[in-house]
């Protein structure tokens, strides 16, 4: 009862701040802080509950960024010689839609083929998705513009409604981010889940009792992908342009620090983790720090936390509670 | 039918330095474990050092060469002590996010350290190519495939003719019972680092005097070694050798037939399809233990 009360207590208190903070700057950090946590809550179910260290998660991130950007846009595209294929710009929330299933289909076609391969072959296989998915979005100048980007995305609108004022784009983001919370803690609470964290605890046994190995990895993948690919919708009609650096890997790096400084395996890990990425660069930037100075930050970070947290704060609070006997 | 020859000529040339990058990855991972993300910024290092003693100090090309491949195998051997040495017993994922981390501090580094601006490095050899026939190739080229062979032939050598690679071919084989029969573990380890980083700088070395040296040139350079790897299969030096020359020769027939622009992702689509087709790689005899 008291985690509920704790939880509506958080959720009451994020929720209030567009209220009393009117300095737009602020919410725009906490903005990018929220969709980054939202990707890096799907990277948590792959790396903390399937034990898959999947490391081309930016992929599914731009693939859903750019479905979404280019059905709200329409386009037009040569798929044979001699055939176009035009779509007409489809209302937002349809085409915010069309980028989370194009990046679930992704995720389904990447734990397929992918996890005939583990360990380190997987980690390898997943990054080479994610340039590939970079150089194409760099290359395919028809359909993607190409290091033109494409521009003017427009803003969600839902009955006349325009997400275009910072606070709502906030509240949308909560919103979402609110609902992949609940979505993954049940997931991993049910039979499903349970099967992820066995596979991840011992593949072998858990395969001897029955657990239908790859049936659980891909359903760990499509759920990841489409959640990734709703952060990237969201960031494709908040910041309005999309380009090829969607894809970078340091996105992946960035998520993948958040999920594990916060505590792989927790609920609430990628939550903590995201909110201090999140904020970390804003608290840099303050000290006039350059962004290759606040990457080293960031690498030196993710070597010390290995080495010191390697299960991470979230884990490592609950640690201190249980010794002080609370 | 020139074309083709001349597209041959120029896997050729690129073959070698990509094996280089393929065998230093390769010892690393096969013997220590550790999948080196840092093997990029060793490669980005060499080139720099070129840079750095070329066009700054003033040393002659050839010295540098030499002391820009020294230097690489001193980083690789601090690399070693510093970061891993205390993580011999921890497991694959812990040890590759180590290595992230180090990537992404020794790439922004060197873009604090050089600027993001991309540099030239002068070479000694002659601006007009060797025309053989049909074909032409630069000079410069020529000297890159010498040195990346002659380098190839050494690290063959010192792991098949010396104590030293006796011992890492035990370690390779099983760790514990090397370390029973007094193999010094510790020493095989940081040795090894060295030597593939070693190689890796040797690379950048060769390659930037060819092209232009810049901050996230270890990026490509990384992925590429990577898919040698797994070309060659685990551990096996002369499986990267020859997945070297192969992965270029796709390249440039991917860049000249196909376009231009995908040329980098020729690499990376290796990977996948044959990680999907061939998990083992295209020459490996022992099971892959991922």
């Amino acid at each position: 009862m008291t985690a509920r009360l704790v939880a509506a207590a958080v959720i009451v208190a994020l929720a209030s701040i567009p209220l009393w903070m009117g300095d737009p700057y602020v919410l725009h950090v906490l903005i990018m802080a929220g969709i980054f946590t939202i990707a890096a809550m799907s990277l948590n179910l792959l790396l903390g509950y399937a034990g898959q260290l999947s490391l081309g998660h930016v992929a599914f991130f731009g693939v859903g960024a750019y479905a979404s950007a280019l059905f709200s846009l329409g386009f037009s595209v040569h798929v044979l010689p001699g055939m176009m294929l035009s779509v007409q710009p489809t209302p937002v929330w349809l085409a915010m839609l069309a980028g989370m299933l194009a990046a679930g289909a992704c995720g389904w076609f990447i734990g397929r083929i992918a996890f005939k391969v583990r360990g380190a072959y997987f980690v390898i296989v997943s990054i080479s998705f994610a340039e590939v998915a970079r150089l194409v979005a760099l290359n395919w100048v028809e359909l993607t513009q190409g290091p033109m980007a494409l521009n003017n995305i427009p803003a969600l609108s839902v009955a006349g409604f325009a997400f275009l004022r910072k606070p709502s784009v906030y509240w949308l983001v909560l919103g979402v981010a609110i609902a992949c919370f609940i979505l993954i803690a049940r997931l991993v609470h049910s039979r499903a889940g349970r099967a992820m964290v066995a596979l991840s605890e011992n593949e072998a046994l858990a395969a001897s009792v029955g657990i239908d190995v790859t049936r659980y990895l891909v359903l760990a993948t499509v759920v990841a992908a489409t959640m990734a690919g709703a952060a990237g919708v969201l960031y494709a009609h908040y910041v309005r342009i999309v380009d090829p650096d969607v894809f970078l890997f340091i996105y992946t790096v960035t998520m993948a620090i958040m999920v594990i400084t916060g505590g792989k395996g927790t609920l609430a890990g990628p939550v903590v983790g995201g909110l201090i990425f999140g904020l970390l660069p804003e608290g840099l930037r303050a000290l006039a720090i350059g962004p290759e100075t606040q990457w080293i930050v960031y690498g030196v970070l993710m070597v010390l936390v290995v080495y010191f947290l390697p299960q991470g704060i979230v884990p490592a609070l609950r640690g201190l509670r249980l010794r002080s006997g609370s | 039918m020139e074309q083709l020859l001349q597209h041959g000529l120029n896997a050729l040339m690129l073959g070698g330095t990509y094996a280089l990058l393929g065998i230093g990855l390769t010892l690393i991972f096969g013997i220590m474990r550790v999948v080196n993300f840092t093997h990029g910024e060793l490669y980005a290092f060499g080139a720099y050092m070129m840079y750095a003693l070329v066009m700054k100090a003033g040393v002659n090309f050839f010295a540098a060469l030499g002391l820009a491949i020294v230097l690489g195998v001193l980083l690789g051997a601090l690399l070693e002590l510093v970061l891993l040495s205390r993580l011999r017993a921890a497991d694959i994922d812990t040890t590759m996010l180590v290595m992230i981390g180090a990537w992404i501090a020794l790439q922004n580094a060197e873009q604090l350290a050089w600027t993001g601006v991309a540099v030239s490095i002068n070479n000694p050899f002659p601006a007009a190519p060797l025309v053989l026939g049909p074909v032409s190739v630069a000079w410069n080229r020529v000297f890159v495939l010498v040195m990346a062979l002659l380098l190839i032939f050494a690290s063959h050598t010192v792991i098949n003719r010396t104590k030293l690679g006796r011992a890492m071919r035990a370690t390779f084989q099983d760790r514990d019972t090397a370390a029973l029969m007094g193999v010094q573990i510790g020493a095989v380890h940081t040795a090894t680092f060295a030597l593939g980083s070693g190689l890796a700088a040797a690379a950048g070395a060769l390659l930037g005097p060819v092209f232009v040296a810049y901050p996230s040139m270890g990026d490509l350079a990384a992925a590429k070694a990577f898919a040698v790897v797994i070309l060659g299969g685990l551990g096996s030096i002369p499986g990267a050798t020859l997945g070297g020359f192969i992965l270029a020769l796709v390249e440039e027939l991917g860049a000249g037939y196909i376009s231009s622009g995908y040329r980098d992702a020729m690499g990376f689509l290796l990977i996948i399809v044959i990680l999907l087709f061939r998990p083992t790689g295209l020459f490996a005899r022992k099971e892959r233990i991922g």
